[in-house]
């Protein structure tokens, strides 16, 4: 069975080390906060200007100065830090987050990364995401395997408009955990009850499939 | 105005020599964090082909929204601006022209820009449609894209606190753009809660000092939110 959107969450939260200081992009990755092991502290960096971002508060502690990226009401743990967007991308372009996760379009076996623009469609902006593709070193790309037609979005050289070029190194899809590098995506993980052969015929760029592919563990 | 007493009554008097077709940076994330008496009053003073720098572009009835629907922005630099019918529409129908830019190359182009740095080097964009045109370098083994900085007629900023001589202090994440932004424009305008006799703030803890800011209005603000999100109470 292909991972729902909260099984993908859970096992990309299993990335997580203690002490990591994590940007989680809009979409399924804000959902990795909900699976941070307990007795491990992580703190989230939202890019408009928080470090230690908490849940969403109650009713009566909602504050219209303390949102995240997503323009959501949060709140902010104890050890939180606020500051400018100039310092906020200051950390992300230097290097200083320890894993970032965002969602995507397409991906190919160089590592680039579509996610913001589809041509003839309306273009909203990219955000922070071309800048966090370019900083980031430490970065798990959450996505679709292939779309409702079944047409791979794991391609042998992106098709829409980049957002980052040879930045990314893992995915994650509802299908499988996978590695790129050396110009191909090696299979690391498939989803419990996912066949290698679905796997091998969802993915249009050249993949590498080891003797043993083990099933993820949540 | 007397000394360095930066403090202005009127919005009038706040936005004095602002006209058609200057260029404008407005502070704020999404409805965080912005000027709103001043946007309200550029609707007022009708003022036309303007040049807006903001992360977004606010919403149909509030915010930038509000200009664009005057029709008074001829151009709108943004990150993001996916919560806005009217902006779509416009960019579409080609009556406004859009310049999209990474959301930390641009708070760096004004960082920049109110810091004297005519131009940067960053890995953000690189073999994307942002770095077509523009000149690249390789260094150390790693390209990079020449982005130009921001500098702006005025900025409009909103601050938690300011004194009367200018020094300002944000409140959250209500800081967003606005610390670089009051660095970057001829003419800065804080719309602040709050304002305060010199010596009432904390030295320490001014996150912008007065020298960049030229006019400061206090208001009230209706703080609308987005995006209300909430946990039930325990």
């Amino acid at each position: 069975m292909a991972l729902s959107r909260e099984q993908l969450a859970q096992r990309v939260a299993k990335e997580m080390q203690d002490g990591f200081y994590v940007n989680l992009g809009i979409g399924i990755p804000t959902l990795v906060a909900n699976y941070i092991p307990d007795g491990m502290q992580v703190m989230l960096q939202s890019e408009n200007g928080l470090l230690g971002m908490g849940e969403f508060p109650t009713e009566d502690a909602i504050d219209a100065d303390l949102i995240n990226a997503g323009k959501q009401t949060v709140t902010a743990v104890a050890g939180a830090s606020f500051f400018s967007s100039a310092e906020s991308f200051a950390m992300i372009r230097g290097g200083h987050v320890d894993l970032t996760v965002l969602g995507a379009f397409e991906v190919d076996v160089n590592g680039s990364i579509a996610s913001w623009m589809i041509p003839g469609k309306l273009i909203k902006g990219m955000g922070g995401a071309m800048d966090l593709v370019a900083g980031a070193d430490n970065i798990i790309v959450t996505m679709m395997h292939a779309d409702k037609y079944g047409n791979s979005k794991l391609l042998p050289l992106c098709e829409l408009p980049l957002t980052g070029y040879g930045c990314i190194k893992r995915v994650m899809t509802d299908l499988a955990f996978i590695e790129i590098k050396d110009g191909a995506f090696h299979l690391l993980e498939r989803a419990p009850g996912v066949s290698v052969e679905e796997i091998i015929a969802k993915t249009a760029g050249k993949l590498i499939v080891p003797e043993h592919v083990p099933e993820m563990v949540f | 105005m007397a000394g360095f007493n930066k403090v202005v009554h009127s919005y009038d008097e706040a936005l004095a020599g602002l006209t058609d077709n200057m260029t404008l940076m407005v502070g704020g994330f999404g409805l965080c964090g912005i000027p709103e008496g001043l946007i309200n009053h550029m609707v007022k003073l009708g003022v036309t082909g303007l040049t807006a720098i903001s992360n977004n572009a606010g919403v149909d009835d509030f915010g930038l929204g509000l200009l664009l629907k005057q029709r008074q922005i001829s151009t709108m630099i943004a990150s993001y601006v996916g919560e806005n019918a009217t902006f779509e529409q416009q960019m579409l129908s080609g009556e406004l022209n859009v310049i999209l830019t990474p959301q930390g190359t641009l708070a760096e182009k004004i960082r920049a820009g109110g810091a004297g740095i005519p131009a940067f080097f960053t890995a953000t964009g690189y073999g994307t449609p942002i770095a077509d045109g523009k000149e690249t370098r390789e260094i150390k083994g790693r390209h990079y894209v020449l982005e130009e900085s921001l500098t702006a007629d005025f900025a409009l900023v909103r601050a938690w606190k300011a004194d009367t001589m200018g020094n300002l202090v944000f409140r959250k994440t209500a800081a967003n753009f606005n610390p670089m932004m009051a660095t970057a424009g001829k003419i800065t305008v804080v719309e602040a809660e709050e304002i305060v006799q010199p010596g009432e703030l904390d030295p320490n803890h001014i996150h912008t000092p007065g020298i960049y800011v030229d006019r400061v209005i206090q208001a009230s603000f209706e703080k609308r939110i987005e995006q209300r999100t909430v946990k039930a109470a325990k």
